[in-house]
């Protein structure tokens, strides 16, 4: 079984790309369809983020296993500018590009963890994790 | 992959497939804004039954098409968002509130023959 996998991102169409690899890999773990979807959307936004802000990056793909859960995780890694104001990067309707500004925060409500590191000319790192429910049946 | 656009009568049939690239949907747009005025079209459905992930790109072209075409004198129904996708639009905050959408093709061409009857006969 495949545990990881890595997709550069560097123009518009290796969003779909890497939202196809990640719905692909999440199947491993019997998430629901809806979960599919979810995760799907949200490698979408992570990466379109890359493609619009930083012009260039890469997601990670993980299942990950923790206290006897299982998951996914994705990494999403640019070397772009950096997040200048990451409180004001996860507000709703704030977006200094072309977006809704409904990327970061509404990533972070479709999945379970939501982390992001962020440095003025470094880059910027987000990892979210989806945990498969342990009653689903 | 393209989008292929059907003319019926005085409508335009958008019919979305599962993969769906920005610049499809770029596309997508520019053939509908051109189309619209070349068969003089009264209503646009764009359908998205095959679509799996509808994230905020999606849907802000989605809205563009629609106000575009309300200009061009088409109104447009976004039909067949499947359960999921739903699911996740809300989760995501995209309401499309601004735009019709109907449950399935039929409903949305019932709609606009609707529509486009109200506004031609007054006394009907």
């Amino acid at each position: 079984m495949i545990e990881k996998i890595i997709v550069n991102i560097g123009l518009e169409s290796d969003i779909v790309t890497a939202r196809q690899q990640g719905k692909k890999l999440a199947k491993h773990l019997d998430f629901s369809s809806s979960e599919l979807t979810t995760i799907a959307t949200a490698i979408s936004e992570l990466a379109r983020n890359i493609v619009d802000y930083a012009g260039g990056g890469e997601i990670i793909l993980k299942l990950i296993q923790q206290n006897g859960k299982q998951g996914i995780a994705i990494v999403a890694r640019d070397n772009g500018p950096g997040i200048k104001d990451l409180e004001l990067a996860m507000q709703d309707g704030y977006s200094t590009g072309k977006g809704l500004g409904l990327g970061l925060p509404g990533t972070k409500r479709l999945m379970d963890d939501f982390e992001i590191f962020s440095e003025i000319g470094k880059g910027t790192t987000i990892i979210v994790k989806k945990w498969r429910k342990q009653n689903a049946c | 992959m393209k989008v292929p656009i059907l003319k019926q009568g005085d409508y335009l049939i958008a019919s979305v497939q599962s993969v769906l690239t920005d610049l499809d949907l770029k596309q997508l747009h520019d053939d509908l804004v051109e189309k619209v005025g070349r068969f003089r079209s009264r209503g646009v459905i764009v359908d998205v039954t095959a679509l799996d992930v509808m994230d905020s790109f999606a849907a802000r072209m989605l809205r563009t098409i629609a106000h575009i075409t309300k200009l061009r004198g088409a109104e447009t129904v976004v039909v067949g968002i499947q359960p999921d996708v739903a699911f996740s639009m809300v989760q995501l905050g995209l309401m499309l509130d601004d735009v019709t959408t109907a449950l399935d093709l039929e409903e949305g061409l019932a709609y606009l023959k609707q529509l486009v009857k109200g506004n031609s006969t007054k006394d009907d």
